[in-house]
């Protein structure tokens, strides 16, 4: 596997990171990771330009979406510009959101009447649990089944998989989550309700009771995340697995008589691992924002379900901060797969 | 650097081999390399059963939405002119049942084919021409203007699509065209990557010299050298396209931000939820349209599957 030499003086094979470290390399190493930062940092500029401007200059007056129709007296308009600071020139504007923005300050929201900044904190947990347990899930059975799918590419076994993740990958989501609350929450036929049908917790638990409860009110939300998100980490992993498996030095390890239980866990995986991994990373991105319509079909408490509320007022600051929050997460994340991938693949970013 | 321009003496038409017939010109043995390699891209994509399955379920949908007009008429969609009462099971009359309205929900699914076709197609039509273009002028060009075309695009490829596409649909007003932009505008990154590294690759080859020795000038080269050549891999990303397409319309109308005047599916599962259905356990009311989205999704990513395996073989995915 790891035959690439370092220009490093000292040991060859360790663990990647110490390759990485050692030698000429630390320098290289630290030009990528500046280089991303800068751009990491460029980009999440570009998102509070954006979503500062999406909602000014496209046309629609705030005050009017805020007072949704109802009558208004030309005096309360000014009042309620005056309270957003809408009537300042735009420039001041602008350098007043970037300013408050950069400390986490996103106004008040319309709906609430509360800061936009602690509405958003108070759903962020709700949100990580449910999709992070979901990705580590769907990333699992994606892989497991990509790497069988490739390793026996062609088979029946394949196809019915990869037709199957075709397949749940073409449903929509929020539909699916549907369908499985008429059949386990509400009961289909002789299947009692056996789950909750929204929701985080029924509220009169604690300690371990609560722990269960919460788990049992995930089920559903997760089983609708991991059956439509998993086809991507499987077919990514197929066809870089299967990219692989031309190489010689499959050949090499077969030809040596090792198992081919053995020649696919230690030499073919971890080599088609790579793409896999920056692919996590980008799903973990996109999670938030992906959870929108599950956490709106659940009701679960969570980010994706305050942004569906936010949208129906609209509450054009709460919309803007989650706005900013998704697309961060995604920029983060891909600047952690951007900063792991060298340390991973020695043969990336020299 | 190895070939070298002819010298522009003689006005034949570029593209002439030795001639065979008598009249044989740019034009015809253009078309017959066209036809020729029409021909032995459907006999390779007919190899995959899963790229026919998506044609045939696309050639059935197509024609259900173009002919509903006669099938169940315009006045399927109206409230006032219900047929039916609130809320039915399915009868012989209503095979699955009514809506809130006591409107055909069978009538719903095929009128819906219609809009949730539209908008995927020109969605995805919007999106890949803005890849395109994009694409093909970074390729072209090259230098700071290029640089600054790509940040743009790595930018918008970074953004939630989702997130983008709700945003801007909640601030335009609502109606189909709303819908088809922030699907288009959200969406076109991915096709303007791969076609700005083919245009790279394409103007890499002699030929492309040769013209640019000839006189052909950027939009010549762009337009009649390169474009051709990026085609193919356009297609497939538009057939790939369409289905997120499709399946972004159904969530922005699942949420509220389609056009509220016409049927879609998305819209038809958002009126079921409001309506009740999923507590009253109304299965027909829920399931077909989800299964007509799927259905719709699958058959356009096994055409573009098969058509990329097609023109790429390494690839490997579809088989």
């Amino acid at each position: 596997m790891s035959t690439t030499s370092t220009t490093g003086t000292t040991a060859v094979a360790r663990a990647p990171e110490a390759r990485a470290a050692s030698g000429g390399n630390v320098h290289a190493y630290l030009l990528h990771v500046a280089g991303r930062l800068g751009g990491a940092a460029v980009s999440l500029l570009a998102v509070l330009v954006t979503s500062f401007f999406l909602f000014r200059i496209i046309p629609g007056d705030p005050v009017k979406a805020m007072t949704h129709g109802m009558p208004t007296s030309a005096e309360q308009m000014a009042t309620l510009r005056r309270q957003f600071g809408l009537d300042k020139p735009m420039w001041q504007q602008f350098t007043d959101y970037c300013a408050n923005a950069l400390t986490g300050d996103f106004g008040m929201s319309y709906q609430f009447h509360a800061p936009v900044g602690d509405l958003i904190a108070q759903k962020v947990p709700a949100t990580l649990l449910l999709t992070g347990v979901a990705v580590v899930i769907y990333s699992a059975i994606g892989l497991w089944l990509g790497t069988r799918s490739a390793w026996r590419h062609g088979s029946l076994g394949d196809r019915l998989n990869t037709g199957m993740a075709l397949t749940l990958w073409s449903v929509p989501g929020f539909w699916l989550g549907l369908l499985l609350i008429i059949t386990f929450s509400v009961g289909f036929g002789p299947l009692p309700g056996m789950f909750p049908t929204g929701g985080m917790e029924s509220g009169n638990e604690t300690g371990f009771a609560y722990v269960i409860d919460v788990a049992h009110h995930m089920v559903l939300p997760v089983l609708t995340l991991v059956a439509v998100g998993y086809a991507q980490t499987l077919l990514v992993m197929r066809s870089s697995l299967l990219d692989e498996m031309g190489s010689d030095y499959l050949t090499t390890a077969r030809a040596k008589g090792l198992r081919d239980d053995v020649v696919r866990r230690r030499h073919a995986v971890p080599n088609a691992l790579l793409p896999t991994v920056t692919m996590v990373f980008i799903n973990l991105g996109h999670v938030a924002a992906g959870s929108i319509l599950v956490e709106t079909v659940f009701s679960w408490p969570g980010l994706g379900g305050l942004f569906y509320q936010a949208l129906s007022v609209p509450d054009l600051p709460l919309v803007q901060g989650l706005f900013v929050v998704f697309a961060g997460a995604m920029i983060v994340m891909n600047l952690l797969a951007d900063l792991l991938y060298p340390l991973l693949d020695p043969r990336v970013g020299r | 650097m190895t070939t070298t321009p002819t010298p522009p003496t003689k006005q034949v038409t570029p593209g002439t081999g030795p001639a065979t017939g008598p009249v044989r010109t740019a034009r015809s043995l253009a078309w017959e390399r066209r036809r020729h390699s029409m021909a032995r891209f459907w006999s390779s994509y007919r190899t995959h059963r899963a790229g026919l399955f998506g044609l045939a379920a696309l050639a059935l949908i197509a024609l259900t939405a173009l002919t509903a007009p006669l099938l169940v008429g315009s006045d399927v969609q109206s409230v006032t002119a219900a047929p039916g009462t609130a809320m039915e099971k399915p009868s012989g009359e209503f095979p699955l049942g009514t809506d809130q309205f006591g409107r055909s929900l069978l009538g719903l699914l095929v009128w819906g084919a219609r809009i949730s076709l539209t908008v995927g197609l020109l969605a995805a039509a919007l999106s890949v021409a803005i890849g395109t273009l994009v694409g093909i002028i970074a390729g072209h060009y090259g230098g700071w203007f290029s640089t600054v075309l790509m940040r743009i695009t790595d930018w918008f490829l970074v953004m939630p699509t989702l997130v983008l596409a709700i945003v801007l649909a909640t601030v335009m007003s609502r109606n189909i065209w709303t819908v088809v932009i922030a699907i288009g505008v959200t969406s076109w990154p991915t096709t303007a990557r791969l076609v700005r590294a083919q245009t790279i690759a394409v103007e890499s080859r002699p030929y492309i010299e040769r013209a640019k020795a000839l006189g052909g000038g950027h939009t010549h080269i762009m337009n009649r050298h390169v474009l051709p050549n990026v085609m193919p891999l356009v297609l497939a990303q538009t057939t790939l396209g369409i289905s997120s397409a499709i399946l972004t319309e159904a969530t922005l109308a699942f949420l509220g931000l389609g056009d509220p005047t016409v049927v879609s599916w998305g819209g038809m599962l958002q009126d079921a939820r409001e309506a009740g259905a999923v507590s009253s356990g109304h299965w027909s009311y829920l399931a077909p349209p989800g299964i007509a989205i799927a259905l719709v999704a699958l058959a356009f990513t096994l055409c573009g599957r098969a058509i990329e395996s097609v023109l790429n073989p390494k690839l490997g995915v579809a088989r």
